[in-house]
């Protein structure tokens, strides 16, 4: 046995359990706890900052507005024009505020004191993929009509006629039951792991340097500690790109439904 | 039926391994590609990032799948 395994035994690498939070205060509903106080507080945040950017807009922008204008056209440029064209503007309120809260969701990961990403519960982002998935269903049933929307999806034209045998179920199959799993799950999982890999670093960096110091461990905790910082600008990165996915997808899986040629 | 080989430890991080092995060539791939892709035609960037990545989006679902069944199928 080496002495990193000797000191490692009684090491125990945190779990899915982290994810499990008691209510806020004793006696409370058990459905309050941190996750859920936090995404009200998110979505309360993104509300103000929304208002106090767009509300009385000014022709030469000061303050709030000019953040706010960044992110617009950010949103705008790169994930509502490109797949919706010309109806871009009229999804823009629905995109911005999907990225905006996502995004303020996924840095409460790495806001101290918080440290909880709110879509590392999967309930959060499955609400998100199941409104996106109605709002798909709804308009390309109305802007393709009910016969026309399953004909574009399962038979896109100009293929040859026994290639529809095996593309039909598949088209199906992912247009309409992997599409939104995967969506919700995306974002879930690079949330959920992102946390996990934090928690790990930092759990191996406070054992060897604080609960178990020896002259052994102490360099294992210092990498420890070393990887926790790294991991959290990875991080912040990674959330970042999970919340311009995610909405990027939405805008996709709109914008399949309003054009029907793809 | 005698056991010629045998898994021990944790199935579902031995599962997420395997799992991890298709998106991984696929992530590589795409980027390589796609770099490979901005190198020729700088001037396509913006066209050739966002194909880029919806590919990688796509093809790391199932890595993601691979992460969260273990505790799906506990």
């Amino acid at each position: 046995m080496t002495p990193a395994t000797l000191l490692a035994d009684d090491f125990t690498a945190p779990g899915p359990s982290i994810f499990d939070f008691p209510p806020i205060f004793a006696g409370g509903p058990s459905w309050l706890t941190k996750p859920v106080l936090f995404a009200v507080v998110g979505a309360v945040l993104v509300i103000i900052f929304a208002w106090s950017a767009f509300a009385k807009p000014q022709l030469v922008p000061r303050g709030m507005q000019n953040i706010g204008e960044k992110g617009y056209e950010f949103v705008r440029d790169q994930v509502a024009r490109p797949f919706l064209g010309k109806d871009a503007e009229r999804w823009m309120p629905l995109l911005l505020s999907l990225f905006f809260l996502i995004l303020l969701w996924n840095f409460f990961g790495v806001i101290p004191l918080i440290q909880m990403p709110i879509a590392s519960h999967i309930a959060f982002p499955f609400v998100f993929a199941i409104t996106i998935y109605v709002i798909k269903i709804y308009l390309g049933i109305k802007h393709q009509g009910f016969i026309g929307y399953f004909k574009n999806m399962m038979f896109p034209p100009g293929l040859p006629k026994p290639i529809y045998v095996l593309l039909a179920p598949i088209e199906f199959m992912s247009n309409l039951i992997i599409a939104p799993f995967t969506h919700a799950v995306r974002l879930f999982a690079n949330m959920f792991a992102g946390h996990l890999i934090l928690a790990f670093f930092s759990a191996v960096g406070f054992w060897f340097l604080f609960d178990k110091l020896t002259p052994l461990g102490a360099p294992l905790g210092v990498l420890g500690v070393g990887m926790t910082i790294a991991m959290t600008g990875f991080e912040m990165f990674i959330q970042f790109l999970q919340a311009f996915l995610f909405t990027l997808l939405a805008a996709m899986y709109i914008g399949g439904s309003l054009h029907s040629d793809h | 039926m005698s056991v010629l080989a045998e898994v021990s430890g944790n199935i579902g991080a031995i599962g997420y391994g395997l799992a991890a092995i298709g998106p991984g060539i696929g992530v590589g791939i795409i980027f390589g590609q796609g770099v490979q892709a901005i190198a020729r035609q700088p001037e396509a960037y913006n066209l050739i990032r966002q194909n880029m990545l919806l590919g990688f989006v796509l093809t790391e679902a199932l890595a993601l799948i691979g992460l969260v069944a273990p505790f799906i199928y506990r």
